[in-house]
């Protein structure tokens, strides 16, 4: 009993909120790239926050449910329908066998998340599920999922549907902290960063333009990072920076005068000016950018980086309370 | 051997990690610090600590801000927190045991097909191909750290004699591909681009996802390359 994907989509893989303790080999973390939306998605079917779950960028697979299954949608919204008829992002479906889950348009953000209840029957690698593609290992085969791919699933849902249709469970996420929401994108694409090692290198012009004027998401950019365009930045020194941690949100000086953000296939470490970091709590909305798309920084300090995300932690532990409760009452 | 502490600053490398500085220089003395504070930090984890990192010249450790804030009663960020323990930390001089380095020896063969830049390493040095070889043999490299790529080793330093800057465009290098950039010498573990020059190649596995140890190499190991014939390599 599984998951079959019946068309592959471009780049769908397997993730979890990463692999750690293993940097000092030079192996990278990985991960979901949009981790808050993907412990929604969790949440929502009463799953662990960080159990495995499936990215999908678009265009995105189809898949077909071998057997009847409790599911979520989050992150991005891709347009989804089940057998023709669309379904909404963060509430939880039950779905039946043979029903048909596919993506139409990509409507807003860049990565969403299918969480499935009870997760996948995968193995771990090295204490992760998620996918690392360079080390083709972890995750499912150590690659993206391919047509005729199917994913066994961890629980049977004891539920049978009488109608033998799909049902939409009547409860939804709140949105207020996610940066994707039915609204569309968070309306402020301000993304907040503390300075970095490196910051006072920038000359006075470069440190004004950096939050001054707004930066070019390139077609340069995927998972490992992004390459952004603006007015080229200049540094005062050329002094060489040895090579040294990086870690995800680190942005990173070119020779070119770009700047490239660190994302979640990044590597371990990194020999550019780190002139500064996107706060972890914006991370999740960086995530759901995509190239074209503008950012403007905005400089902030550790406080208020902590703060806002103590913040969001809090919020998905009251999604997590709130969740429990309803599904133990619909499922009484 | 025991390390006082190098002069040192501290900085926060995002709100999620901290990293130790010892001086953004590629020194042996310093590095051997690193590591053996790498290695206490592993035996004897902060509070929080996700994960450390060792690098040339810097430690950086990974840590979870929800954790380490709750044990935080005197209203510090976790920035603060942190920064004041691993402060503690590096008030201690550190031991570290010369005898658990360990020499690996690595097979590597240096004819052309498998060295597609070692022609123009010798011409550039102005020296033999053969010269070339018995000067990257001849030495015992340290593998400073990791990083780049699962596996990938910074080592150094090579001869003067055979030192050359990396190539201004990346191009496609072979799994297990020997190169050079600058006085560092690395091995790519994995097929990659990349900018070093490659000068040779190893038949070994020197990635291996399905190890419990899947990297041949860590940091502080002793490495010293050997000459194989193309025969060998494809026997091996």
């Amino acid at each position: 009993m599984s998951l079959k994907v019946i068309k592959a989509g471009i780049l769908d893989t397997i993730q979890d909120m990463g692999r750690y303790g293993k940097q000092q080999l030079g192996i990278n973390p990985t991960g979901a790239m949009d981790k808050y939306a993907m412990q929604v998605t969790n949440i929502l079917v009463g799953n662990k926050p960080g159990e495995a779950v499936i990215e999908l960028h678009f265009p995105a697979s189809v898949f077909m449910f071998a057997q009847p299954a409790l599911i979520a949608l989050g992150g991005a919204d891709f347009s989804a329908s089940i057998n023709g008829e669309p379904v909404p992002n963060l509430h939880c479906i039950i779905v039946d066998k043979n029903d048909v889950l596919q993506f139409h348009k990509p409507v807003n953000g860049a990565r969403a998340y299918l969480a499935v209840r009870g997760g996948f029957v995968i193995d771990k690698w090295l204490n992760s599920y998620s996918t690392h593609l360079k080390a083709k290992a972890g995750g499912f085969d150590g690659r993206s999922l391919h047509k005729d791919d199917e994913l066994i699933l961890n629980q049977q849902l004891n539920f049978s549907i009488k109608q033998d249709d799909f049902i939409v469970l009547p409860w939804q996420a709140d949105t207020n902290y996610l940066p994707v929401d039915k609204a569309g994108l968070d309306e402020s694409k301000e993304i907040l960063i503390i300075p970095g090692n490196e910051w006072e290198r920038l000359a006075t012009e470069s440190k004004e333009n950096f939050s001054m004027t707004s930066f070019v998401i390139t077609r340069q950019s995927d998972r490992m990072g992004y390459r952004l365009t603006s007015i080229p930045l200049h540094s005062i020194t050329n002094e060489e920076v040895v090579s040294s941690a990086v870690s995800f949100g680190t942005i990173q000086l070119l020779p070119d005068g770009g700047l490239i953000v660190l994302m979640a296939d990044h590597q371990t470490t990194g020999g550019y000016p780190r002139v500064a970091h996107v706060i972890s709590a914006h991370h999740s909305k960086l995530a759901q950018m995509k190239a074209g798309e503008k950012i403007q920084f905005r400089l902030t300090d550790q406080q208020t980086a902590e703060e806002l995300l103590i913040k969001q932690q809090q919020h998905l532990l009251q999604l997590q309370n709130a969740c429990t409760f309803r599904l133990e009452q619909y499922f009484k | 051997m025991i390390f006082p502490t190098t002069p040192y600053h501290i900085f926060s490398l995002g709100d999620a990690a901290i990293t130790i500085d010892f001086g953004n220089r590629i020194d042996i003395a310093i590095n051997k610090e690193v590591i053996a504070r790498f290695n206490e930090l592993q035996q004897h984890p902060l509070p929080g600590m996700i994960e450390a990192v060792p690098a040339y010249s810097s430690l950086t450790i990974h840590y979870d801000v929800m954790t380490v804030i709750k044990m935080n009663p005197a209203g510090l960020t976790a920035f603060e927190k942190i920064k004041q323990q691993v402060e503690r930390k590096l008030q201690q001089p550190v031991m570290q045991n010369d005898t658990e380095e360990r020499l690996i020896k690595i097979p590597v063969c240096y004819e052309v097909n498998f060295a597609k830049d070692i022609e123009h390493l010798a011409t550039t040095k102005n020296i033999s191909i053969d010269e070339v070889i018995r000067i990257h043999t001849a030495k015992t490299y340290k593998v400073y750290m990791l990083g780049f790529l699962p596996g990938f080793t910074y080592m150094g330093e090579v001869d003067e004699k055979i030192a050359i800057s990396r190539k201004p465009q990346p191009t496609n290098i072979a799994a297990g591909s020997v190169g050079i950039a600058g006085k560092q010498t690395g091995i790519y573990p994995l097929a990659s681009p990349g900018g070093w020059q490659i000068i040779g190649r190893t038949p070994l596995k020197i990635f291996d996802a399905k190890k419990e140890d899947p990297t041949m190499m860590k940091a502080g190991d002793n490495v010293q390359f050997y000459s194989i014939t193309k025969n060998e390599f494809e026997s091996y």
